[in-house]
């Protein structure tokens, strides 16, 4: 094989108020034609900026400090705009994290995809119209001659990225930089994607550089894996060598997390009231329902995970409880005795009990405001703090979540990591001193070793507190970490609950069968493995269309 | 498409409600006025009686709310009354033939919108153009040099800027009329020249404001994944800019340029009696000047409805540029 790209020694720098800070310190790399690498590391690593390089691309307000970038044959650090940009789009592609964000809303996808082909010369308009067409077959989308005059907002996020995937074939490039291309789907959309991009990849002896912090995916897509941390190179290996023996203790670190698991809480007693207990709610957005006639409860001190893809209605059924969302049909009993359809008729007190913390940390909380005053404002509200007592519960919660109020209550949420911002979420919900907290997809912004962190925290709390948590996510792995029942959802029903056992252990329902076996695993053989047992035709999403949520 | 007629529909029910409160301010701000057109035609001659028998003839005395309902039947029926200025004066000289409002406004009006067609037919290319050349280039000489350019014209007076651009094109090089001498039936080519200097200076007025918003607007999208995406497909530069910012940045664009088209028709007052070209502006500030209510209503009312009417359009414009409502799922 001969060398297609090489990186030597790079140092990348991103401005930061008005002070240059190392982002990638001296890595090195080499890829030959046709060959797959995985880069590993979690969120900060300089993955992308590295990635980006690799095209000898920078974003605005990153500069190339030293260091070399060849392909083949071409000095791309020292390249005239004009050359790199013969090379861009032709012989090496880009596929972005975030599809629905990197197509222009304002075109139809098949205008996107002939662009470089055409503005390139590679191929004519009418050629590469049809070149389209036969890579959206290859990459099994659906309707593959008419998809493509479709606009981005018109097609699913599994089909867009497959879109893109195909966009970036249509030169035939020798290198395509993947960018975390499954990060933001849901596992039985990831397969479907995984698959069609390894398929290609391999048809056309595509180099490739496979951007991810989810190590099972990039097991599953990589001949070599190199890990990342904090811009400096940990180590590199072939995937199996890597995965079998890894060297480093920072690389058997980001291994070990998943091994996190909860001791099997006694069984409810039989007769408890549960906490809460949603009863045949139906909800609905206008005139599409979202939610039917769905029903689970939530015992005291334990925990329900709700799990299901995106749209499955598991965010709705949280609004319901909030009140956010009044529901068409059912009710929610708190205690035993019902709650008022809408939070404005509920009493502080209702209010009080059941509080939520969010995903997105960052949007969650005020910018503007301290940590110490996000955490008051719900102590003052609910609990009618001030003065010296106010600030000693403060100190308490910001104890109570591992971070040092002298250290902590002054600062602004931009001057936290997104672990320790997730903490402050939590401590915010806290002080309501409530019975129940809705954890909505709290880990998933997350990286391994934090999210971690934040499961373990949960778990503490809910010894200490007999706290009662809704967690929702799509995440099988938390699940299994910290749940002591699950309720699975699917296009707004519940298609099984159970215990954690009754759940993951067989005989499953069909469609939490897929799910399961959607998680990709540490093994390198699993993609190979599941697509031969589930037949070509049968992955992903295209399975989880044909199970019927009635069965 | 049901989606965007229900949209446009609803847009142009609320315009023609807007437009009927507009009037019922109008309306009450102009009798609000101190002074009537009584006072103000006889001046000296102002006797009490004198006053009070204008004032019968031309039915000052009704109460408010009747003239209100009088004047809107009239108006939705296109007839915007007489002006006093002219029933004073028929029945002064007994002559019956009356010169309603709309023959009053409707030549001024036509000069007034052939100016604005014309700067606008400068401008809007102008300033677009100019933003789109910021963007590409921005940070560049080119970029500070047409914002330091389009900033200082929108910053100095109208007055100033027109009696500048008189200096230049008119007394040291006298290439175009320093008035804008317009008459019914003038040729095209003579009429174009006539209207090019209030025109040119228009143009500066506002071109400052679309310039820097078409700018500002791609700017804006220059950092989204799309347009990251676009440059490493290796799309040259000003066709990232063109193709793949400009349709998105639409939206704000549209709605600075119907705003600045509105102020063409409405705001020009001050170069139209610098140039002394006679458009509405002028008409409404004699017509204010002598108390003469129909005709200032009538001018108020087509203001009204020209900004309406503008940024109607502006928003169906917008709507219209958006993808997700051209093509709902």
């Amino acid at each position: 094989m001969s060398r297609l790209l090489t990186i030597s020694d790079i140092y990348l720098e991103g401005r930061s108020e008005e002070v240059w800070q190392p982002i990638i310190n001296g890595v090195s790399l080499t890829l030959d034609k046709g060959e797959v690498l995985g880069l590993i590391g979690e969120s900060g690593a300089g993955k992308s900026t590295l990635g980006l390089a690799a095209m000898g691309f920078v974003r605005d307000g990153v500069r190339i400090k030293s260091g070399t970038v060849n392909f083949d044959g071409t000095e791309l650090t020292t390249a005239s705009a004009e050359t790199k940009r013969g090379l861009l789009g032709k012989r090496i592609a880009y596929v972005a994290q975030s599809a629905a964000a990197s197509f222009n809303p304002a075109h139809r996808l098949i205008d996107q995809h002939i662009e470089a082909p055409v503005q390139h010369r590679v191929r004519s308009r009418s050629e590469s119209i049809q070149d389209g067409m036969d890579l959206y077959a290859r990459l099994r989308l659906p309707d593959p001659d008419h998809i493509g005059f479709r606009y981005p907002h018109q097609v699913s996020g599994g089909q867009l990225q497959r879109a893109m995937t195909a966009m970036a074939m249509a030169c035939r490039p020798d290198l395509i930089i993947f960018d975390e291309p499954t990060t933001a789907l849901d596992v039985t959309t990831q397969i479907e994607v995984l698959a069609a991009i390894r398929e290609i990849v391999e048809q056309f002896g595509t180099a490739a550089i496979y951007i991810t912090h989810d190590l099972a995916v990039v097991a599953q897509m990589a001949d070599r894996i190199k890990v990342l941390l904090k811009g400096d190179e940990v180590e590199e290996a072939d995937t199996r060598t890597m995965l079998s023996t890894p060297k480093e203790d920072y690389t058997k670190s980001l291994w070990a997390v998943r091994g996190f698991t909860r001791p099997v809480k006694p069984p409810v007693p039989a007769g408890q009231t549960p906490l809460v207990s949603i009863q045949g709610v139906t909800a609905a957005y206008g005139k599409a329902k979202v939610l039917e006639d769905v029903s689970f409860d939530i015992p005291s001190g334990r925990t329900v995970a709700v799990v299901g893809e995106s749209g499955s209605g598991k965010s709705t059924a949280a609004r319901c409880i909030t009140g956010l969302l009044p529901p068409v049909e059912g009710q929610i009993l708190f205690d035993g005795a019902p709650l008022p359809a809408t939070y404005k008729k509920r009493s502080k007190d209702q209010l009080r009990q059941v509080q939520m913390i969010y995903q997105m940390a960052d949007t969650a909380l005020n910018p503007r405001m301290s940590i110490g005053q996000i955490i008051a404002r719900p102590v003052q509200f609910y609990m009618g703090l001030r003065g010296s007592a106010l600030r000693n519960r403060v100190n308490d919660l910001l104890n109570q979540i591992e971070l040092p109020p002298e250290q902590y209550a002054h600062r602004l949420p931009s001057e936290l990591s997104g672990g320790q911002k997730q903490r402050v979420g939590i401590a915010r919900a806290l002080a309501a001193e409530p019975r129940m907290i809705i954890c909505d997809e709290v880990t998933s912004a997350l990286d391994q070793l934090v999210a971690e962190g934040i499961l373990r925290l949960l778990a503490k709390l809910q010894d200490e507190l007999g706290l009662a948590y809704m967690f929702i996510t799509h995440d099988l792995a938390t699940v299994r970490a910290i749940a002591d029942s699950v309720v699975v959802m699917k296009d707004g029903r519940v298609v099984e609950q159970g215990t954690k056992e009754e759940v993951f252990n067989p005989p499953h329902h069909p469609y939490t069968d897929l799910l399961l076996s959607s998680v990709p695993e540490m093994d390198p053989d699993w993609l190979d493995n599941l697509l031969s047992s589930r037949g070509v035709d049968n992955i992903g999403d295209e399975a989880a269309d044909k199970i019927s949520v009635e069965s | 498409m049901s989606t965007v007629l229900r949209i446009i529909l609803q847009r142009l029910a609320l315009g023609l409600l807007t437009l009927v409160i507009v009037s019922i301010v109008i309306f009450a701000a102009v009798n609000s006025l101190p002074g009537d057109f009584a006072q103000a035609i006889l001046g000296q001659a102002a006797t009490p009686e004198a006053v009070a028998a204008i004032r019968t003839q031309i039915g000052l005395d009704d109460p408010p709310v009747t003239r209100y309902m009088l004047w809107l039947y009239g108006a939705v029926q296109g007839d915007l009354g007489i002006s006093f200025a002219q029933a004073n004066f028929t029945t002064f000289t007994g002559s019956s033939n009356n010169v309603t409002v709309a023959d009053q406004i409707a030549p001024r009006f036509a000069n007034t919108m052939f100016l604005a067609g014309v700067t606008a037919a400068i401008a809007v290319p102008l300033a677009v153009t100019l933003g789109i050349l910021a963007a590409l280039y921005r940070n560049s000489v080119f970029d500070r040099a047409a914002n330091i350019f389009t900033l200082s014209s929108i910053s100095s007076p109208e007055f100033f800027v027109a009696y500048v651009l008189i200096l230049f094109l008119a007394v040291l090089n006298p290439i175009l009329p320093s008035l804008s001498n317009i008459y019914a039936d003038m040729a095209m080519g003579a009429r174009l020249k006539a209207t090019l200097l209030p025109a040119l200076t228009l143009t500066l007025v506002v071109t400052a404001h679309m310039m820097r918003m078409t700018r500002a607007a791609i700017i804006n999208l220059l950092a989204s994944p799309y347009i990251e995406m676009a440059r490493l497909k290796g799309i040259s530069p000003l066709r990232v800019i063109l193709r793949h910012a400009l349709p998105n940045a639409l939206a704000p664009i549209i709605n600075v340029i119907a705003l600045n088209l509105a102020y063409l028709i409405t705001g020009v007052v001050v170069v139209e009696v610098v140039f002394v070209y006679p458009g509405i502006g002028q008409l409404f500030v004699d017509s204010v000047k002598i108390r003469d209510i129909p005709v200032v209503q009538a001018c108020c009312l087509i203001f009204a409805a020209a900004y309406i009417l503008l940024n109607l359009t502006a928003d169906i414009l917008s709507i219209l540029s958006n993808p997700r409502l051209r093509h709902p799922k």
